[in-house]
């Protein structure tokens, strides 16, 4: 698959993660509104329908240059925290695709992106935040990858059953990060807003190059080593 | 609530205008952005020294603005931190080359932001280095912060830095003498009255007639303790007593204090403090080197004050007595 299909789905995914989020924008809020300051809905909406908007206006893109796009556009137009940390975060991860997207820096790119969002937000597991999605997440991806030897695509859905397990595990918790932490043990039985949006995109990342790699598979060269494996896609 | 805008959504942008517009000779904002800059930025040979956080602290961040100060500052929404992109224009605006300084209050979007812009323009081969503002000793972690808030002693972090910029010191020595102030200032507020912001025109926070809220933060978040109205006198020994006891000043120990209205309060009444206050450092064999009395960090109209204390040694007297022209503050 060429560069050039890499950054297309990158749009594809910015895109479907703007319509998914837009979708859930009341669960969200409703999440935060429990333990937080009830705007992670709307601001999250706003940025990534911003973000899909730039991206969309990119001119013959690499992929690097999609994400980093994203990332800049949810820094300026989300705000607050999240800004920082989800656009932040993409905006220093994107140095990981300059070469292209491969399995290797698949795993460096979501590394990186993990370690923008715990130096920021200078959160661990178990503080109820969006560190409880990513880090299982993360962990699950680069072991499925480097260890078990999994194609990609079979690494990514193992990786985003881990990030739900992660947002389930948010619930019974009690918040000692974020706005989410002065109710203290009130956060109990609340599930996290951000572990759950970062869900809905890792959920929207794993369609979307699902149906990439269905379309690319038939034209696909087998000597590309950007080929994640086509089996991958269960056709 | 009756309040002079025309719309909330442009409070902070005609506001900016309405700023360069009476100070056209010191200031100017960057297009397109909510990010006004001295007037002469970059200042070639010189480290910047760059604030910013959220609208509604007037004078803060723009009233800092020029020789002897601040090189840019950031504004955000109303009590919302500045984002990553537009601070980050502001650090390329004012980089002469030399290094910019990042200013930045401890809550923490305002942290998360400016790190995150920090290492942009690291990525762009910009020098920056940052100083955290923790001096609220009311509360060790609140509503937006993890660990103290950065609140009224920051000013005294932008005097010392600017001044020691002014002198054409390098970065390192500018970040060690605004770690130095952050070091030794110490702050606490109460309020007697609720803010109201133009998004929510009504008051943010419930005090009634009879109370008063001790330990509160710049954006009307709870402070330690809510208790029934007391005199000015007891009021400032209850402010005082926290920021010596935090502080723990030794006898004969030179200060620079900080009587700060929070918006809507007269000057007669932070006078009044005052005089309290220079009497319990009189008590303690604390010497008054400087005496700052004004609105220097606000929290838009809330009545109330916050008191500041700041331990000095020469340098840091000499610092806070330099040069400064701002439309806030000048000193000559």
């Amino acid at each position: 698959m060429s560069p050039d299909s890499d950054a297309e789905a990158a749009v594809t995914a910015v895109e479907n993660v703007a319509e998914r989020i837009e979708a859930e924008r009341e669960r969200l809020t409703d999440l935060d509104s429990a333990i937080g300051d009830a705007d992670h809905g709307g601001n999250m909406a706003r940025g990534w329908q911003a973000a899909a908007e730039a991206v969309a206006d990119l001119e013959d893109p690499d992929i690097e240059t999609v994400v980093k796009t994203a990332g800049k556009t949810l820094l300026s137009e989300v705000g607050g925290a999240s800004g920082p940390l989800y656009g932040g975060s993409l905006v220093f991860a994107s140095a990981e695709l300059t070469d292209g997207l491969t399995a290797e820096s698949a795993v460096a790119f979501a590394e990186t992106y993990l370690e923008k969002v715990q130096d920021r937000g200078d959160a661990r597991v178990g503080d109820k935040t969006m560190v409880d999605a990513l880090v299982p997440a993360v962990h699950t991806f680069k072991k499925s990858v480097e260890t078990d030897d999994l194609p990609p695509l079979d690494a990514l859905a193992k990786a985003v059953a881990a990030a739900e397990r992660g947002v389930a595990f948010t619930v019974p918790i009690r918040a000692s990060k974020g706005r989410a932490s002065y109710l203290g043990w009130r956060s109990v039985g609340h599930q996290d807003p951000g572990a759950t949006s970062t869900l809905y995109v890792m959920e929207e990342l794993l369609a979307t190059a699902t149906a990439h790699l269905d379309r690319e598979a038939p034209s696909a060269d087998a000597s590309s080593p950007t080929v994640p494996d086509a089996e991958a896609s269960e056709e | 609530m009756k309040k002079l805008i025309n719309d909330a959504e442009t409070v902070v942008d005609e506001m900016l205008d309405g700023m360069v517009a009476a100070y056209p000779d010191t200031v100017r904002r960057l297009p397109g952005t909510q990010v006004l800059v001295r007037d002469d930025a970059p200042v070639d040979g010189e480290v910047a020294v760059v604030s910013g956080g959220g609208s509604g602290h007037e004078p803060t961040h723009a009233g800092y603005l020029g020789e002897g100060m601040l090189d840019g500052a950031a504004a955000g929404e109303v009590f919302t931190s500045p984002t990553a992109d537009e601070l980050e224009a502001m650090i390329d605006a004012c980089d002469s080359g030399a290094g910019v300084l990042l200013v930045v209050k401890n809550y923490e979007g305002d942290v998360m932001n400016f790190e995150t812009a920090g290492e942009m323009a690291e990525m762009e081969g910009t020098a920056v280095a940052e100083v955290v503002v923790d001096d609220d000793v009311a509360v060790e972690d609140s509503l937006y912060t993890s660990g103290r808030r950065g609140v009224c002693g920051t000013i005294l972090v932008h005097k010392a830095a600017g001044a020691k910029a002014a002198e054409g010191a390098s970065l390192d020595e500018v970040q060690r003498v605004a770690q130095k102030v952050v070091d030794n200032v110490g702050t606490m507020g109460m309020a007697l009255t609720s803010c109201v912001t133009p998004e929510k025109g009504e008051p943010t926070f419930d005090l009634g007639d009879d109370e008063i809220e001790l330990g509160i933060g710049i954006h009307g978040e709870p402070g330690v303790e809510r208790t029934g109205t007391m005199s000015a006198d007891e009021i400032t020994d209850e402010l005082t007593d926290a920021v010596f006891e935090d502080l723990e000043l030794d006898s004969g120990q030179a200060v620079v204090t900080i009587v700060n209205g929070m918006g809507g309060t007269p000057q007669m009444e932070l006078f009044v403090v005052n005089r309290r206050l220079q009497e319990r450092l009189g008590e303690r064999d604390i010497e008054t080197w400087d005496a700052w009395v004004g609105d220097y960090m606000t929290s838009l109209d809330m009545a109330g004050c916050s008191i500041t204390v700041c331990a000095v040694d020469d340098e840091l007297k000499e610092l806070l007595s330099a040069p400064a022209e701002t439309p806030a503050l000048t000193v000559r």
